[in-house]
């Protein structure tokens, strides 16, 4: 059926004088702002974040029936119980601009849609800087054996790559299931499988810094691992994002 | 123009040109395809057949010409319901480029100085309705797409944002109304739709009450 819709344009004196389009960094800055804004309201994702983390340790602390753990026991229970805290933050990344009509006002403005993957990314960046800066030191007082002093700087380096991975990875992941019915469920399920190879790949950095002996530096290997899993999902993610904020 | 959801048809056959500057109330019972229409218009939903031009440009391949131009005030305020009415209008107003003045323009047309600092969950409904109505015409749109603009607004505050987005607001519109007195008043084309298709399509001053009526039947 060939049938048509239009509404024309103003004439040239009636229409609205041009106003320069936002620029691509002043759009992240302002959904950053506004997602951080919402945060502080809410208290909705990295209080429950960090209150996960914490407990899962405790939990681990009595279920292990040990006083403490080193080596590859304690890497493996940082970063799971990490990766799990993260997904909290995930599943509510774009809930608000899901149900409260954000999407529809974003893609209603002159912007490129690139900045809200960016803003998006770099805000679930945050929130996970702020769960580690909880949730490491907790994991030092209940449940780490060798002292987290000597072991900090390889530590935050694995750490930091593994965040990128997560934030492009979550962002993806979240702008996919948001939509969906079961997104609660979507969420994690998708998540999960992805977040494996940055699983393996810090605690495999992280595990001689977790030692009682302190053995030397994070493995150079692992750490361009997860750098090169970072580099793949930021690409996949900005290749993606488009086509997940269409109708 | 056709917009379909999985194999039903939500919108079909609906054939029409919009002069600038002259409004279209859209009638239909509910499930009509009122808010498809809207939508699309919006640039929202990709139209799946037909030709849709808005505002001289062709949807969907330069819809990204569209985006700035056209006010959407929806059933839904689009607002964040945590974030008061100064910081949801600030946020929009960054993403169209605009200025705190703009802002500060808009609540007092909306007249809601006094509370714009409160969450938008605690305003009432009218409040914010008169928000919404201030986030739509921020940026100046010279399209505005309104779904029932007036509900939950009192007479006082429909007279004030009756300059905004009324008939007299200069824009052109495409508003979409159960109301057949009020909506024929500002009406300068009527399209009823039912079922997703065009039932009628008049100048407004062709098309009785009764006939409006007539297709909530």
């Amino acid at each position: 059926m060939s049938a048509t819709l239009d509404t024309s344009p103003a004439t040239e004196g009636e229409r609205s004088v041009a106003r320069p389009q936002p620029g691509l960094w002043s759009t992240v800055a302002a959904v950053m702002r506004k997602e951080l804004l919402v945060e502080l309201r809410t208290l909705e994702s990295v209080p429950g974040m960090s209150l996960f983390a914490v407990t899962t340790f405790v939990v681990f602390h009595f279920a292990l029936n040990r006083g403490s753990v080193e080596g590859d026991l304690a890497a493996g229970i940082l970063w799971v119980t990490l990766l799990f805290a993260a997904i909290l933050g995930v599943n509510r990344l774009f809930v608000a601009d899901a149900d409260q009509g954000g999407f529809d006002c974003f893609l209603l403005a002159p912007v490129d849609r690139t900045a809200l993957l960016i803003a998006k990314a770099a805000t679930l960046l945050v929130y996970l800087v702020a769960l580690e800066l909880v949730a490491v030191p907790a994991f030092s007082i209940l449940l780490l054996g060798p002292p987290i002093g000597p072991a900090l700087g390889g530590t935050v380096a694995a750490l930091a790559l593994g965040d990128l991975g997560v934030a492009a990875i979550g962002t993806l992941v979240a702008a996919m299931a948001v939509r969906t019915r079961a997104r609660d469920l979507l969420g994690p399920l998708l998540t999960l499988p992805l977040f494996v190879p940055i699983v393996i790949g810090g605690a495999r950095c992280t595990a001689p810094l977790l030692e009682l002996s302190h053995r030397g530096a994070p493995s150079g290997r692992w750490l361009t691992t997860l750098g090169v899993y970072d580099l793949v999902f930021g690409l996949i993610a900005y290749a993606l994002f488009d086509f997940l904020l269409e109708d | 123009m056709v917009r379909r959801y999985g194999e039903r048809e939500a919108l079909s056959g609906v054939g029409l040109s919009l002069p600038a500057g002259r409004t279209l109330v859209v009638f239909g019972p509910n499930g009509a395809g009122k808010t498809t229409l809207l939508r699309v218009l919006a640039t929202l939903l990709r139209p799946h057949s037909g030709r849709v031009s808005v505002l001289g440009s062709e949807l969907p391949d330069a819809a990204w010409e569209v985006r700035g131009r056209v006010g959407l005030l929806a059933h839904e305020p689009l607002l964040y319901r945590e974030l008061s009415a100064v910081q949801n209008l600030r946020y929009h107003a960054r993403l169209h480029g605009l200025d705190e003045e703009r802002v500060q323009e808009m609540l007092e047309a909306v007249a809601l100085h006094g509370r714009s600092d409160e969450p938008i969950r605690t305003l009432s409904r009218g409040m914010v309705q008169r928000v919404a109505v201030a986030r739509a015409v921020l940026h100046d749109p010279e399209l505005l797409l309104l779904d029932e603009p007036y509900a939950n607004l009192d007479p006082a505050a429909v007279e004030l944002v009756s300059p905004l987005i009324g008939p007299r607001s200069g824009r052109t519109r495409v508003v979409c109304s159960h109301d057949p007195g009020g909506g024929l008043s500002e009406a300068d084309l009527v399209l009823g739709l039912r079922g997703g298709r065009p039932e009628l399509l008049a100048e407004a001053r062709e098309v009785s009450s009764e006939r409006i009526a007539e297709l909530y039947r």
